[in-house]
């Protein structure tokens, strides 16, 4: 490594690094395209509303009230976001846990979804929290043990480490630090064991939460088992959103796949289609056992009872079937339509413990503002455009010449 | 039913833990009961609905002033507590045996094991041994789980500040520490509200009842509701007609967690062997099928 011949200039290596090998203006017209276009005026509109948040309370821009503290950027954003994110754990358990190596052109690009997921859940939380500087508070000043919320608290912080140290070799690779990429090699196993384990436990406890709330949770979905129902509904919602967004992005970024090594990814959504299936039609079996074990099969006959069928059977059940249909009949577009069913049914669940099922008899019901609807929306727009800008950058498509076999 | 419910949580490994985290949990409920702790006699017959008790609520708590007490016109509407009201008297019109009026203040019930407390990540809500929940600005984050825990829904959450706080009644904790009665109970003209230690109250509770059995509802409202609450109530109607919710069980809240929370070390310690065992186990059998492509570094 002789620095006098190969140390490139701190212009060429922004212009390598950064601007994807054009030039600061032609890197600036780059961004004049639609997707561009649309991300700016998304972030344009939602950061003056952030703003007004932070100035004059989370009265000014949200319908939150003293009955329903918890609204959508609880519901979506924290609730919805932790799960969606579960693609992560679920490959990186399938791929170096089972041994299904086949699935490991998708492991990065489900790493960096599960890390980005978690890094958009922080930043809804806070806009949420009162005072949000103060995250840190029960990691490490006043720990409040008994809390359902601490220890949710100290899983995320921790699983979002583990996520940066599992995304950290594309880094390397695209920083061309060989050498300290070759050593985190070693280390991949203990972060994915961790990993799963973390994600077993908050996953779990974002249902804990609600157990604490057996007056405002309609029946038919407070139970007992919430923990357990979280935890393998994020499973579902795993393999959904690996399906889905494998789907987008191998599409979105086909220029970047290596053309000498095709990826069958239908072959590999109909494999993840087939675990969809099994998962799905158990946590159908495993809801309806909620409701046999609080005796409330009589609440069925309600109008809140049709909501929940809609839900089990519409957005579990169904899925399920059509999951194992797909695999039956190799059709993989029945797939990814019912990957888009099992996410929206993670989406509905999470919203309806969170939202619509809470305070289900109460008058002064929660519906979310524009403002808030419009927050929610910057927050996923700053996933996508860190998304794009990673995956234009790193090896997370293809496999980097000269670190085969690493994944 | 029980059955299911307990085969699962032994796959779980929890069976043990939860029980064993139950027992404890009430023993610490009975000491609390037990230990001189202060509490309130709230008997609803005697209360006039005169709401001195509200005004001198906002006093000894530096709140702004409250609808005219005494004016009807306040009764007309039901109404809660809020950021800045931590009292509120409620009328029940004409609900008497006679068709008299009835009232119920209402206000942190302060339970013996709080669900706010338990749910709080940081400790900002606390429950002292001399009765009162108190709540330490210092430490909250502005996460509302209180809110949404508590089977009262009395946190109340400053949603206009900029730097909001939660707010509820605080039991009058400094004046406590003084050797003062809370500013409520002091200036109540009719003996609506009893000062005194919890066990003693229940007693005086309970022979009001027994003294007049066909006049009271044979119940104490917060004996054992939440597992026990510090503010105890008496009535001659039915304790829903005074907005004292009948929905919350006696089960006291932090129970309801602590089963969940008493999984997480099974997990650590269990999950971690068991995937490196998968691990292993997938690994030599990739190693047998010979499948694996070049050499592998790890």
């Amino acid at each position: 490594m002789s620095s006098v011949i190969a140390m490139p200039s701190r212009t060429e290596w922004l212009q390598d690094k950064m601007f994807m090998g054009l030039s600061l203006r032609d890197y600036v017209k780059s961004f004049l395209n639609p997707t561009d276009i649309v991300i700016g005026l998304i972030l344009v509109t939602g950061f003056p509303i952030i703003a007004a948040r932070f100035m004059y309370g989370l009265g000014a821009v949200t319908n939150l009230s003293q009955s329903n503290p918890w609204g959508l950027w609880i519901a979506f954003d924290v609730a919805c976001g932790v799960a969606l994110a579960a693609g992560g754990y679920t490959v990186a358990c399938a791929v170096a846990i089972f041994g299904l190596k086949e699935y490991t052109p998708i492991m990065r690009p489900a790493v960096l979804t599960g890390m980005l997921g978690y890094l958009l859940v922080v930043l809804g939380l806070f806009v949420d929290l009162g005072r949000p500087w103060r995250l840190p508070y029960p990691l490490f000043w006043s720990a409040g043990t008994t809390s359902v919320m601490y220890e949710l608290a100290w899983c995320v912080c921790l699983y979002l480490v583990v996520l940066i140290f599992e995304f950290l070799p594309a880094v390397l690779e695209w920083l061309g630090l060989k050498e300290l990429r070759m050593k985190l090699a070693k280390l991949s196993i203990g972060a994915i064991v961790l990993g799963i384990s973390l994600s077993t436990l908050h996953q779990s406890s974002l249902g804990s939460l609600f157990l604490l709330a057996p007056t405002k949770l309609h029946p038919l979905w407070y139970s007992p088992f919430l923990p357990f129902f979280f935890f393998v509904s994020s499973i579902s919602a795993g393999i959904g959103m690996v399906i889905v967004e494998s789907t987008i992005s191998h599409r979105a970024f086909h220029d970047q796949l290596d053309p000498k090594k095709p990826v069958d990814i239908d072959k590999l959504t109909l494999g993840l289609a087939k675990g969809g299936a099994l998962i799905l039609f158990s946590i159908f079996f495993l809801r309806l056992q909620g409701v046999a074990d609080g005796g409330h099969w009589n609440l069925l006959a309600t109008p809140m009872g049709a909501w929940f069928l809609v839900e089990i059977v519409g957005f579990i059940l169904v899925p399920s079937l059509l999951f194992a249909w797909a695999v039956r009949y190799r059709n993989v577009l029945l797939a990814r339509i019912a990957a888009v069913m099992t996410v929206l049914g993670i989406i509905l669940n999470r919203f309806n413990v969170s939202w619509l099922a809470f305070r289900w008899d109460a008058p002064d019901r929660y519906v979310p503002t524009v403002a808030e609807v419009i927050v929610s929306i910057t927050i996923v727009t700053i996933g996508v455009a860190l998304f794009r800008w990673i995956v234009n950058r790193m090896p997370v498509m293809y496999e980097k010449p000269g670190y085969e076999g690493l994944h | 039913m029980e059955l299911n419910r307990r085969t699962l949580f032994k796959i779980a490994g929890v069976a043990g833990a939860a029980g064993l985290a139950g027992r404890s949990s009430s023993a610490k409920a009975s000491v609390h009961a037990r230990s001189g702790a202060k509490g309130v006699l709230v008997d609803t017959t005697l209360c006039v609905g005169c709401s001195g008790c509200e005004a001198a609520c906002s006093e000894a708590n530096h709140l702004p002033e409250p609808n005219s007490p005494g004016d009807d016109a306040v009764f007309a509407s039901k109404r809660t507590t809020g950021p800045e009201t931590f009292t509120v008297v409620n009328a029940a019109k004409k609900s008497g045996p006679a068709g008299e009026d009835r009232y119920a203040k209402s206000q942190c019930m302060h339970c013996i094991e709080p669900a706010c407390a338990s749910a709080c990540c940081v400790k900002a809500l606390e429950k002292t041994a001399a009765g009162p929940v108190v709540y330490h600005e210092d430490k909250c984050l502005g996460c509302r789980y209180c809110m949404v825990a508590c089977p009262f829904e009395v946190p109340k959450y400053q949603y206009t500040k900029a730097l909001p706080l939660v707010r509820k009644c605080t039991f009058c904790a400094e004046r406590q520490k003084a050797g003062q009665a809370p500013a409520c109970t002091e200036v109540c003209p009719s003996g609506a509200l009893t000062f005194g230690t919890r066990e003693e109250l229940v007693e005086v509770a309970k022979t009001r009842i027994y003294q007049n059995p066909t006049k009271y509802v044979h119940h104490v409202y917060g004996e054992e509701e939440a597992g026990g609450t510090s503010w105890l109530y008496i009535s001659d109607i039915p304790f829903e007609k005074l907005g004292l919710t009948n929905k919350v069980g006696t089960t006291p809240y932090p129970q309801l967690t602590q089963g969940a929370l008493s999984t997480v070390p099974f997990v650590l310690t269990l999950w971690p062997p068991l995937l490196m065992g998968l691990y292993t186990f997938s690994k030599r059998r990739e190693k047998a099928e010979g499948s694996h492509e070049g050499p592998s570094h790890e």
